[in-house]
């Protein structure tokens, strides 16, 4: 089986695997993360969204040999020092999640959204950008007002 | 109020493990030397198997078992069951096939369990499946519940030769003819309750274990109600014992129904997992989620109004075939008969009612509760009846409501329930004035001149929840009483631990469950943590649906605590030598009446475990307590929504502008997450009525079988909610609450509508109304205007 | 997905050598298609040639003249942000940036987009409109040779697209309605006009794929203002019927987003 590795969470990790092998079950099934949820198989709810080189990617639609070398982070490597991420301190100051199930992708997607488009976010650019995640249970009430939430405080 | 108790929109101490990405899923768990299961399914929607040869699949790589319906038959393995009786009119009980785990000889829709297959690698399983041979003789099938009945239809189970489960009525004909027949007015629609998939982002899931040592086999599973599904795995399927069959549903993603239902995956992995002697795991992809998992709504209806001559409602009769799919799922055949037909008063004084329902099988998935469950179907005929029994009477559709609401209480109807308490005008005046109703005009002048239609929309909605008092619903023909049990187990140190049979899958309830536990105790919120989900731990348990968590499953623990407190009173008699009868209990404190002798709750607790003090067996050391709560009443959540939505006529396009929902869910825990549960009910109500869709074509084929065709809602779909509440206190449960977990899917389908039909001016309107059935509708009204 | 064997290749005429030799090969550009039709096992490749390591060779824009050179591993995400896009051709950074959602925008390539032609995907609109010209490791192909029908193109086995030219055009702009369910175009119109060339183009509406709307095109040719389209529509034969738009309504819609792009492409 061809080997690969990459850096994820900061850790240089390698593997033997199936060629088939998605970056997400390189994540949850190799390394045993498994924040990073697989919630359908035609790239659509986002539960599984990480950061590829700084950039979120949906871990089911991307073989974990084309990501040789690269740098991944997920859910489980957003807190640093023990310290929650301000998106992660939005989420559940503002009551953002339910069952939980999409909230990592609905996370790593959200502080993608500040990268990309900064710290002062209008609820049309928010509904807007996460297009890309579904969630059941919120209606997306809680999870747009966490948005703009963490996004301030990103800023800060 | 204290800034953690009752009352207080404490944050959630759940979401510390969702956020860092360290929940436990189903799929998540991975036991020692686990295997992986895959299920052949079938392509067809009916057909026989004539033969199915495994023996080239069963040499593949990996393979380690391929199991067939035989070998559940050779095993004396039970088929799933439906735990609801319901008896015809003419008093012949309900007409259920059989519904075997892996089928035996015939499948009945495409997903139905053909065989399955257990390897090392789940890749290996599926490379394995394509290498069964399976000869089928293709049937005729039928989809369509209308031609399901007619004569000559294809037979989809033989103890039912007409398809039909059950012709099922309630409330009283002769009344409701006569009121019909001195009606001043009858409104008449036909109208369709859409089949929608309930898709909780977590896909279905299971992990069978056993261990030879013990004989005993563990399930872990995506499951609402872990207790019953011991219960029926045990005493109805058969696979092994109560005390043999320890059941975890950790933690859940959602279920909104789907997951109180015990499928054919779960049991078979539980007993395969023997039979390998491997650890079995199966994790659902979406597009098996689309297939097999229970379905919701589908009702063809026709339902008729009657008024008097000054516009009060008189008379209701109602007509529903409802799809129950292929199978009788574990509670379908309750959701189109009581939990549908006893609403169907809404929130009207409505002196006759008659309803009958038809209960049909079709070659489709198995259709069961899902959020709501009947409540959102006996809504959606009564708000667009009352809406446009308004508007043909030339009446505002708000004092339309006023002036045939209920205004006393109690109230019996017609139909089955006496409503407790609730007053209707003040939510809906509230939500009115929320809505700035009264200036609908304006904002409809300018859209108009942008050459955009707005309309308004206005839905009462009320609920039976808490389900529910155990001799009402076996009087009703349910399987199982429906109370709950909690265990309040105090710690030497005074931390608490307390056991419940409700189950949270995102409802929150290691918040607002230890926010009474707090509360009550007078211990801070870090000290209590709530157990739930795991059959070795909490010892029974009638789970989580039908929004009774908080009405059921929390008046147990209230009870529970009322024990610990007076046994806390007893210790604390002898603590502080005196009489218990003399002992307070206030603020984590208890004190001798009239003096300044007290001692706190934690010394209590140590007190009860160290137990030097206690004489002899006058008192029992230790501080545990149980309690079972079985309510005397249902519970009755009422509330008006309105919606507001602006639709773009050249292209059919329907935005919702403005939602507001005023809900009297009776006395609140915790605001955040009662709002939050309103949140989410809109969204999948706004989900059923503009996008949501579940089609199968003729042949049997679910079309809407990928997010790519069955639209969810997104972000970008829904608007933001201003959410007000009115409090009347529920009289049947100690805490006064009613329930609001469904609300918001049950208020908003109706809303929609009545505010898309008053945008375009007439009533053709069926959910879901997509751009194309908005469209058309506008273009039709275009046209009329343009023949005027 | 079944299994196939994986190879890594860091320039272009490596992966065509490689495909050469294996016949049911496929090129793995940024797999947005590709992987989930795999992971559906509607795909059954021998091989996939990994050209994400090529990228650097593959990926970037250039202003050349009065044309604009996009490699073909360049991804949705960097055309939609690209200043000279934006500037030279702000209709085709529209597009780009309603492909998907921005996780896809991230990983999904032009040239990936163009080779698939999907008939939703909406690449191929603004090819058409915009007369590129596709550059494979073989030669060039103007789009209104290369976009043959339904997932057809007339690249031959082995052969890669390298990059794509786009001449700049005097107006232009891209109308998407899309797919309620899965949001790709349900109904997009790309309108250009350069120099007294318009040209309409038409995805997700037509059951041979991408096509150009002659008699929008002839209206617009005369004046190109809204107002030419008054009374012209599109006949809804050759146009694609489902749950979500029947062949009439996507011929409606047809007309709705010409007229939008008009009114967008005039500044309006």
């Amino acid at each position: 089986m061809p080997k690969v590795s990459m850096t994820v969470n900061g850790k240089e990790v390698s593997g033997n695997i199936d060629s088939r092998t998605l970056l997400v079950q390189f994540l949850r099934d190799t390394l045993r993360l498994t924040g990073t949820h697989v919630g359908c198989d035609t790239s659509q709810c986002g539960c599984c969204v990480v950061h590829v080189d700084g950039k979120a990617l949906k871990s089911c639609t991307v073989l974990a040999l084309t990501l040789e070398g690269a740098n991944v982070m997920t859910i489980e490597g957003l807190a640093t020092d023990g310290k929650l991420h301000p998106m992660q301190e939005a989420f559940r100051e503002n009551h953002a999640l339910q069952c939980g199930f999409c909230t990592p992708g609905m996370i790593m997607t959200s502080v993608d959204i500040v990268n990309r488009k900064g710290n002062k976010l209008d609820e049309q650019t928010i509904r807007h950008e996460l297009e890309g995640n579904l969630c059941r249970c919120t209606g997306y009430h809680n999870i747009v007002k966490a948005v703009a939430a963490g996004a301030e405080a990103m800023g800060k | 109020m204290s800034a953690t108790g009752v009352g207080a929109s404490v944050r959630r101490k759940e979401d510390l493990r969702f956020i860092t990405g360290r929940g436990q899923y189903t799929d998540d768990i991975n036991r020692h030397g686990q295997a992986y299961a895959y299920f052949l399914r079938s392509p067809h929607a009916h057909a026989e198997i004539n033969r199915l040869d495994t023996a080239k699949a069963a040499k593949m790589p990996g393979v380690l078992a391929i199991y067939t319906g035989d070998d559940i038959a050779a095993d004396k393995i039970g088929g799933l069951i439906c735990g609801w009786m319901i008896h015809s009119k003419d008093g012949s009980p309900m007409k259920a096939g059989a519904h075997p785990a892996l089928a035996q000889g015939k499948v009945r829709y495409v997903g139905d369990h053909v065989a399955v297959i257990i390897a090392e690698t789940l890749a290996e399983a599926r490379d394995a499946s394509e290498m069964i041979k399976v000869d089928y003789k293709v049937l005729p099938a039928v989809v369509d519940m209308n031609d399901a009945v007619k004569q000559g239809a294809p037979v989809i189970h033989d103890v039912s030769g007409n398809n039909t489960v059950y012709n099922w009525h309630l409330g009283d004909k002769a009344a409701t003819d006569a009121a019909f027949a001195k009606a001043k007015h009858i409104t008449k629609l036909d109208l369709v309750n859409n089949r929608l998939v309930p898709n909780p982002m977590e896909p279905r899931a299971a992990v069978g274990d056993y261990e030879p040592g013990t004989e005993s086999f563990t399930l872990y599973t995506t499951s609402q109600n872990p207790h019953v599904a011991r219960l029926v795995l045990s005493a109805f399927i058969g696979i092994a014992a109560e005390n043999k069959l320890r059941v975890i549903a950790p933690d859940v993603g959602g279920g909104f129904g789907s997951k109180i239902f015990i499928y054919a995956e779960e049991t078979v992995c539980v007993w395969a997992a023997k039979k390998v002697g491997r650890p079995v795991k199966w994790t659902s992809d979406r597009s098996e989620a689309f297939l097999s998992d229970a379905h919701g709504r589908d009702h063809l209806t026709h339902a008729e109004l009657a008024l008097d001559e000054k516009g009060k409602t008189i008379g209701l009769r109602v007509h529903t075939k409802a799809n129950l799919g292929a199978y009788l799922s574990t509670f379908s055949s309750s959701v189109p008969t009581y939990l549908y037909a006893p609403l169907l008063s809404g929130q009207y004084d409505i002196p006759a009612i008659y309803a009958e329902v038809d209960g049909v099988y079709t070659n489709t998935a198995p259709v069961d509760a899902y959020r709501g469950a009947g409540r959102p179907e006996a809504t959606f005929v009564v708000e667009r009846l009352i809406e446009i029994a308004a508007r043909e009477t030339h009446t505002d559709p708000a004092q339309f409501r006023l002036k045939n609401f209920i205004r006393s209480f109690p109230h019996q109807t017609p139909v089955i329930m006496a409503y407790d308490v609730g007053n209707y005008q003040a939510s809906l005046e509230k939500a009115l004035e929320m809505s700035d109703y009264r200036n609908i005009g304006k904002r409809k002048a300018a859209s108009a001149r942008e050459g955009k239609l707005r309309g308004i929309g206005i839905s009462a909605y009320i609920e039976a929840c808490g389900i529910a008092p155990s001799a009402a619903v076996g009087s009703l023909g349910a399987g199982v009483g429906l109370w709950e049990s909690a265990e309040v187990r105090v710690n030497p140190i005074g931390t608490v631990e307390v056991l419940t049979g409700s189950h949270s899958h995102g409802q929150g309830h290691e918040t607002t469950f230890a926010q009474l536990v707090s509360d009550r105790l007078g211990i801070p919120i870090d000290n209590v943590s709530i157990v739930h989900g795991d059959t070795d731990k909490v010892q029974m348990g009638m789970g989580t649906y039908g929004s009774r968590s908080g009405a059921v499953g929390m008046s147990a623990i209230f009870k529970a605590l009322d024990k610990v407190i007076a046994k806390g009173k007893k210790v604390a008699a002898y603590c502080l030598e005196a009489s218990a009868e003399d002992i307070d209990f206030k603020d984590g404190k208890f004190s001798v009446k009239g003096t300044d002798k007290d001692i706190d709750f934690g010394s209590v607790a140590l007190q009860a475990y160290i137990a030097h003090k206690f004489n002899g067996q006058d008192l029992e050391p230790g501080l545990k307590e149980g309690a079972f709560w079985d309510p005397t009443n249902f519970t009755f959540p009422a509330g008006v929504h309105i919606c507001e939505v602006e639709i773009d006529p050249e292209t059919g396009v329907t935005r919702i502008d403005r939602w507001t929902a005023v809900d009297d869910f009776g006395r609140v825990i915790n605001p955040m997450i009662v709002e939050g549960q309103v949140h989410g009910g809109i969204g999948q109500g706004v989900g059923q009525a503009l996008c949501e869709g579940a089609y199968y074509d003729k042949s049997g084929q679910l079309i809407t079988a990928s997010f790519n065709d069955y639209c969810m809602p997104r972000a970008d779909d829904l608007p933001s909610y201003n959410v007000g509440m009115t409090q009347t206190p529920c009289p049947s449960n100690p805490l006064g609450i009613k329930g609001c977990g469904e609300a918001g899917a049950i208020a908003a389908p109706p809303a929609v509508i009545n505010a898309i039909t008053d945008a375009v001016g007439h009533e053709n309107v069926a959910m879901p109304a997509t751009p194309l059935a908005v469209w058309r509708a506008a273009q039709n009204a275009v046209a009329r205007k343009a023949a005027e | 997905m079944y299994q196939f064997t994986y190879h890594r290749v860091d320039s272009a005429r490596k992966a065509s050598n490689l495909a050469e030799k294996n016949e049911d090969a496929k090129f793995l550009a940024g797999g947005m298609t590709l992987l989930p039709t795999m992971k559906q096992r509607l795909a059954s490749p021998s091989a996939l040639i990994d050209l994400n390591s090529a990228s650097e060779k593959l990926a970037g824009i250039e202003v050349k003249g009065r044309n604009i050179h996009i490699g073909a591993m360049t991804r949705h995400y960097d055309v939609a942000n690209s200043k000279d896009v934006q500037e030279a051709i702000p209709a085709l950074a529209d597009l780009a940036g309603m492909i998907g959602d921005p996780a896809v925008r991230h990983r999904g390539t032009i040239g990936g987009s163009v080779a698939n032609n999907d008939p939703a995907a909406d690449y191929p609109s603004a090819l058409l409109a915009l007369n590129a010209t596709i550059h494979t490791n073989k030669r060039k192909i103007t789009a209104d040779e290369f976009f043959t029908g339904l997932f057809e193109t007339a690249l031959e086995p082995g052969e890669l697209i390298t990059k794509i030219v786009f001449p700049v055009p005097s107006k232009a702009a891209y109308m998407k309605f899309p797919n309620p369910a899965s949001r790709y175009a349900m109904v997009g119109v790309f309108v250009a006009k350069k120099g007294k060339d318009v040209r309409v183009t038409v995805t997700g509406a037509g059951s041979s794929g991408v096509f150009r709307a002659g008699k929008f095109e002839a209206a617009l040719t005369a004046k190109f203002h809204v107002k030419s389209l008054e009374g012209i529509s599109a006949t809804a034969e050759g146009l694609n019927s489902d749950i979500h738009a029947d062949a009439a309504y996507r011929a409606h819609l047809i007309g709705v987003m010409a007229r939008r792009a008009v009114n967008k492409a005039n500044g309006k």
